[in-house]
This record gives C-alpha cells, sequence and structure tokens, in this order.
C-alpha cells in the first residue's frame, strides 16, 4: 500500500499507485456501506469540517455521510453566510479554524488555487471538493472507480469527455488521473468551450460528436456551467442539444457496451436526452453518486493514517530536540 | 568638490563602447572622460576626491519610467523616502513616476506635491508624470498645459486604457500641439477584462481566467492608428508579447514618432513561473510565454524596444496573500531591475552597452532629459558596479516598504557598489 499525501489537493500530485491503493481502498468501502449497519469507527475522535465557500448540496451531503460513517465529529460550515462577508480574508478564515483544531478539513472555493492556498497555512489533511475551475479529485476518482467496477478494468479504455470542458474542474481532474492510468482521452464539444492549447494536456478533441463517439467504452458528459459563463460561449442550448446533447442516435456510435456517466446535476434535455439518463443498460450515473460516498471515505482514511503519522513524528522529534 | 572616477571600464551606450578609463566630476557634471592612459593633469587630480573603481563598471545611472511610489494615498505600501532609498540601492537615479495614485495626480496641485515630497525625501532624482484624463477614467482630458508647466515629464492613464476613441484621439491631438509624450499600456480592455494569466497550456492547467495576447495588439494596433491620425507623441509602456511587434515595427518604418517599453519581468520569467499559484508573479499584463520573452528579447536588441523599466509596483503583502484571482498585480523592482536585466547580459542576448542604451540613455532621451550618457557637461548620473558579484536575494533586506518581489530566494548576478546622483554618492 502506497500513498504518501498528507492532503488531497487534486490529482495532479497522485501517483499512478496512489490512485490504486485509494480506489482498492474505496472498494472496501462500497462494501460496507452496502450492509444494514454502516458504521466504523476508524475516525472516532477526529474531528471534521466541510467549508463550503459555494453552493453545494451533493458534494457537502456525500462527504458529511463518507465522515458520519467512518465515526468522525463532522461539522458543516457554509462560509457563504459567515465572516467572508464581514470581510475576513481566507487566510484568517483557516488560521481560526486551526485554532479549533480540525482534523479533516474539505474545502470547496470558487477561485483556483485557493484550496492549495489553505491547505499552506492549516496543520491538518486538506480535501478538495473542488476550486475554481482547477481540481475537483474526489469526483475524478469516484468515476475512475465506477469505470473500473463496470469495466474491470482502468486502462486501455477509450473515453470521451463531452462537452463545456473549458469551465469544468472535473475535466481536468478526469484529464489528468485517465491520462496517468494510461486511457486514451477523447475531449468533445464546440471550440468555444475547450480550453486553449489543451491538446498539450495529451488529449483529441473532437468537435463533433459522431466522430469523437466512434468504439468508445465510455461517454463522460459534464454540465454546461451557465453560472461561470460572462458573455456568449453558444448561441442557444437547443442548438447546442442538437449538436453535443447525448442521445441514443449520438450513443450509437460508441462501443455496444459503452457506459454513460455525468457528474450530476443534469440538465436534461441540454446536454444529456432524459430517458437515456435513466436508462439502467447504459447509465451508470447513480452508481457514481454511491461511488462517491466510498472513495471520499478512503481518502479520509488514508489521509487520517498519514496526518497520525505525521503527528507522531513531530512528537517524537520535538522530544528528540527537548 | 571635485572628484575623480579612475580604474572603471566605462559603459556608453552613446558610443556602444566598453573601455577602462575614468571621469572628473565638477559642479554636479561630467567635466571631462579619460580613456585608456590618459589622465588629468596632476593639477586636478590633487584637488580632487580620487576613488579607484578597482576594474569595475560604471555606467549611466538609470532612468526607470514607471515607479509607482504609493504618495499620496498609500503611503504604508511605498513613501518617497523608501523608494528613493530602493532606487539608490539600484543604481536608478531618476524615478519616473506613475500617476496612478489616490487620488490620481490629474492636477498642477498634486503634482506639485509629489514633487515637494521627492525633493524632501528622496536621495535620487524624480520626475512626475500625470494622469491624461481625469481620474484615470478616460472621460475629460487633464490640464495638459498647465501640467506641462509644472514639470509633468509625461501623460498617461497607466493601466488604464483610454476605451472610448474620441477622447483618446483628442488627449492626443491636443497632447502633440503642446509636444507633450503620451503614455499607454496598449491592452483591448473588454477583451482582457477579469483574466489573471495568459491563455495557454498553463492557464488550462491551472483553470485560471485568461487573455490571449492577441488583446495586446489590438490594444496598440489602435493607439498607432490615431497616433497617425494626430501625430503625437506617443510611447508604448509595458508591451509583452510577440504579436504586437510587427504593428510597432510598421509604426516606425512610417516614421511615426513611436516608441516602446517593455518591464523587466517580462523579458526574464514566463508564465510557467507563477508554479502552484504565486501571487508575486502575478503582473499586469500577465507574465507571457517564453517564446513571448525570447521575442521581446530580441526586440530590445534589435532596438525595435527601446527602453527597459521597473514598473516598480508595491503590494502589501494582504494584498497578495489571497487566492490568485482575487490577489492585486504588481512587483517592486528598483532594486532588481539591474541584477534582472544582467541576466540578459550573462545569458549573452544583450551587451553592457545595449542594456544601458535601454535603461538609461533611450528613456532620458525619449524624456527630453540630459541624463543617460557619459559625455561631456551631461550630469554625473551614475552607478558603478560589479556585474557578476553573485547573490541570493532575501526580499526582506529590500529597501522598498513593500517586498513582493517575484526575485526572492533566487540567485542573481550584479552589485551596485555606489551610485552617484550630480556628482553625490547616494549609495554605497
Amino acid at each position: 500500500m502506497t500513498f504518501r499525501q498528507t492532503h488531497l489537493l487534486g490529482i495532479e500530485n497522485l501517483h499512478q499507485e496512489e490512485i490504486k491503493t485509494l480506489l482498492d481502498v474505496a472498494d472496501q468501502y462500497v462494501d460496507l456501506n452496502r450492509r444494514d449497519v454502516k458504521q466504523s469507527s476508524l475516525l472516532s475522535g477526529l474531528t471534521q469540517i466541510n467549508m463550503f465557500f459555494e453552493n453545494s448540496t451533493r458534494t457537502q451531503s456525500s462527504f458529511e455521510l463518507a465522515g458520519k460513517r467512518l465515526g468522525a465529529d463532522v461539522m458543516n460550515m457554509s462560509m457563504q453566510a459567515s465572516s467572508i462577508k464581514k470581510g475576513e480574508t481566507l487566510i484568517d478564515t483557516a488560521l481560526t479554524l486551526n485554532a479549533m483544531h480540525p482534523d479533516l478539513l474539505v474545502v470547496r472555493h470558487p477561485h483556483s488555487g485557493a484550496v492549495n492556498l489553505l491547505a499552506e497555512k492549516v496543520n491538518c489533511a486538506v480535501l478538495n471538493a473542488g476550486d475554481g475551475r482547477h481540481e475537483h479529485p474526489t469526483q475524478a476518482l469516484l468515476d475512475a472507480l465506477t469505470i473500473r467496477r463496470a469495466k474491470g478494468r482502468l486502462h486501455r479504455l477509450s473515453i470521451a469527455i463531452c462537452g463545456d470542458i473549458a469551465h469544468s474542474r472535473v475535466a481536468r481532474s478526469n484529464i489528468m488521473l485517465l491520462g496517468k492510468m494510461e486511457n486514451r482521452v477523447r475531449l468533445i464539444g464546440p471550440s468555444t468551450l475547450m480550453p486553449s492549447e489543451v491538446r498539450e494536456l495529451g488529449v483529441e478533441v473532437y468537435e463533433d460528436m459522431t466522430e469523437g463517439l466512434a468504439d468508445v467504452d465510455v461517454v463522460m458528459m459534464l454540465r454546461l456551467q451557465k453560472e461561470r459563463m460572462d458573455g456568449g460561449f453558444i448561441p442557444s442550448e437547443r442548438e447546442y442539444y442538437h449538436r453535443w446533447g447525448l442521445d441514443a442516435k449520438k450513443l450509437s456510435h460508441a462501443k455496444p457496451d459503452a457506459i454513460v456517466m455525468h457528474p450530476g446535476p443534469m440538465n436534461r434535455g441540454v446536454e444529456i436526452d432524459g430517458t437515456l439518463a435513466d436508462d439502467i443498460n447504459r447509465s451508470v450515473i447513480q452508481e457514481q453518486v454511491e461511488m462517491g460516498v466510498a472513495v471520499r471515505m478512503a481518502a479520509m482514511d488514508l489521509l487520517s493514517k498519514n496526518l497520525a503519522a505525521k503527528r507522531m513524528q513531530n512528537r517524537v522529534q520535538q522530544q528528540v530536540t527537548a | 568638490m571635485t572628484v575623480y572616477l579612475h580604474n572603471a571600464i566605462l559603459i556608453d551606450p552613446v558610443a556602444e563602447t566598453e573601455t577602462l578609463g575614468g571621469m572628473l566630476i565638477k559642479g554636479g557634471k561630467i567635466a571631462q572622460v579619460f580613456v585608456g592612459d590618459n589622465t588629468p593633469s596632476t593639477a586636478d587630480i590633487a584637488k580632487a576626491e580620487s576613488i579607484d573603481c578597482q576594474g569595475k563598471y560604471l555606467a549611466p545611472g538609470i532612468v526607470d519610467i514607471g515607479v509607482k511610489v504609493c504618495e499620496p494615498g498609500e503611503r504604508h505600501k511605498e513613501s518617497f523616502r523608501t523608494a528613493g532609498r530602493a532606487a539608490a540601492a539600484g543604481g536608478v537615479t531618476t524615478m519616473v513616476t506613475r500617476p496612478d495614485t489616490t487620488p490620481t495626480i490629474d492636477s498642477p496641485e498634486t503634482l506639485e506635491f509629489v514633487t515637494r515630497r521627492a525633493n524632501e525625501a528622496s536621495p535620487v532624482r524624480m520626475r512626475p508624470m500625470a494622469a491624461l484624463t481625469r481620474d484615470r477614467d478616460g472621460r475629460e482630458m487633464v490640464e495638459i498645459g498647465f501640467l506641462s508647466d509644472a514639470g509633468a515629464a509625461a501623460f498617461t492613464d497607466c493601466d488604464h486604457v483610454v476605451q472610448n476613441p474620441k477622447v483618446f484621439a483628442r488627449c492626443l491631438t491636443y497632447a502633440k500641439s503642446l509636444g507633450a509624450l503620451v503614455i499607454a499600456h496598449p491592452q483591448d480592455p473588454s477583451f482582457s477584462n477579469g483574466a489573471a494569466v495568459t491563455s495557454g497550456k498553463f492557464a488550462t492547467l491551472r483553470g485560471l481566467p485568461s487573455v490571449s495576447p492577441i488583446a495586446e495588439r489590438m490594444g496598440l494596433e489602435r493607439d498607432l492608428a490615431l497616433v497617425e491620425m494626430s501625430g503625437a507623441k506617443y510611447h508604448a509602456d509595458n508591451l509583452s508579447t510577440a504579436a504586437s511587434l510587427p504593428a510597432l515595427q510598421r509604426a516606425k518604418d512610417a516614421g511615426l514618432d513611436v516608441t516602446a517599453g517593455v518591464n523587466v519581468h517580462h523579458l526574464t520569467l514566463n508564465e510557467f513561473d507563477v508554479g502552484d499559484y504565486r501571487t508575486f508573479f502575478k503582473i499586469k499584463p500577465p507574465l507571457r510565454s517564453e517564446d513571448d520573452r525570447q521575442a521581446m528579447i530580441d526586440a530590445v536588441a534589435s532596438g525595435l524596444i527601446d527602453v527597459i523599466s521597473s514598473m516598480h509596483t508595491p503590494q502589501d503583502e494582504e494584498s497578495k496573500r489571497l487566492p490568485y484571482e482575487e490577489a492585486a498585480s504588481g512587483a517592486v523592482a528598483l532594486e532588481t531591475l539591474l541584477p534582472a536585466g544582467l541576466r540578459l547580459f550573462h545569458s549573452g542576448d544583450l551587451t553592457l552597452p545595449e542594456l544601458f542604451r535601454a535603461m538609461s540613455l533611450n528613456p532620458a532621451r525619449r524624456l527630453g532629459l540630459d541624463a543617460g550618457t557619459l559625455s561631456k557637461d551631461a550630469p554625473a548620473d551614475l552607478v558603478l558596479f560589479d556585474a557578476h558579484a553573485p547573490f541570493v536575494l532575501d526580499r526582506f533586506t529590500m529597501h522598498s516598504k513593500s517586498k513582493n518581489t517575484p526575485f526572492d530566494g533566487q540567485r542573481m548576478q550584479g552589485r551596485v557598489i555606489a551610485t552617484y546622483v550630480g556628482g553625490n554618492k547616494v549609495w554605497g
């Protein structure tokens, strides 16, 4: 077992082995979560604080449930309603929380890099629950676990990520994770929603859905992030749906057993056809939600062990210097 | 008082030479320059304070266009005293200050205030620039005539672009009639609005809002079209991308009264230096690609870009300790301008006369100052430096009140030994 991280800030810093380890641990938590009694005492006595500077229902409740099932004391802070409104800086907020001795800090922030900044200032394990357009590592990990369980492997697969790539942290984390695990990644979407020079990240780029979806094993749809857009990126939702929305016809170009994924929340009839999203033979969207809890439990499991080891080391060092 | 500096390597950006020699300074001016075995008469030497430069380089002091001293308004970030000390320590003998203070320097009264403060507190010379429009908001032009009479060296709205072409055209036309120099930082602001980095692989990896370098070219092309129409004296400052250079070349070829400047950071750093969201590397315009950096160096070497400046912009710790998008832009650079500029000498990209042509001679000429040369009767504004002395920069040893430098912890080469302003030693 190898997992050396003290924080989970992004996929960029993870090694292939660390990703495998995390997914293996998550597999065990899937089993636990399916039992009638879902309680573990691994994190009992530890404090987990969820700091969400941006609205979230799904991710926040997933993290909350993950922490509670592992026995941690979980506190939710809705930062939109709190002291940032009074002019407190992010670092001061972090230091204030740090003084309460949390062990796990789950942070979502609208600005890229904000979670990295915060992690430098606290002495607990920080989990990035999404920062701006930068990374959303637990989403990429839960996607990976879903794919691995559905396809039996997580390498040499052809995976299409479709839609609003430019505004998506999910896409960035997935591109990195799937690349590290040696898959072929294709991006499909209108060129106005492609980040600049994205080919440099080792992906193939398509503008046409039928061309891009040809013979892929996995189709990942992304939500059109209207709230992050300033100015027109697409002419209208109906034209977007016509050209890039996933329906049965477009999906027929993928492999017959290709699975359909979506990080949620979905805009039915904008990026995905409602019937297709509910098709239990193709869509794994509900599984993704289930894997989310397991992956977050695995991440907290591994990080809390590294945190304990680090604290022990510090104590020994203090005694030696004393 | 007479001073005799000898045994120095004289860097003459006019003749483009480096020669062993010395000079006699009388009444604050260079009285005579001696090259090779020539020396002043023994009588002159006997009367003078004799300084052995020990074979180090002696160059005309740096004339730095675009220094922000945060007086009035934000004296906790920088004052004329601290900026002046930083300038002296960095070999800058004339600070040409920016008007983007609070309030804006847009009236003869505010201009007189900063001039007086500089005279009281700064050991180096200061020439103030004034805003081009009131409050730098691009609506009404300032009193260009009164401000010129009060000593404004040039007129600039700094990083605010005068967006309305009618207003900008009138400013240029009016400035032309008074012979005033207009300085702009070209940019299409409706395109670059909200951007923190340059678009490309780095922006994509870090998920930061970005702008194409074409925004700068668009701004420059517009400005040059209006300069062509009005015939005004125009300096495009803070250029940073290869995309701007063909337009600049065309304007110069067409004989327009146009010069251009680059910020030393765009010559020595690129977008990837931002790394893990390090906000001390956040400047405006943002750091560019390595190809752009190389193109800017070539443009300085060829003379297409005339001026290298520090674009000294003090920011306090609080305005930098924020997520990258929210953090303030700018870097202090009065003290790092010379060692950073010397990186281009050590890399073989520029000769020392070329470097001082861009840092001393050209800015002085553009502003009509008699500094920037080692010729007889020029003011004895000089920098004596060791181009090879290595050091690791510790930002807390700098004299600027604000310590926001991207070069913190970096290896630099080049130390100022002494700085002279009007023959008086102000540093060393």
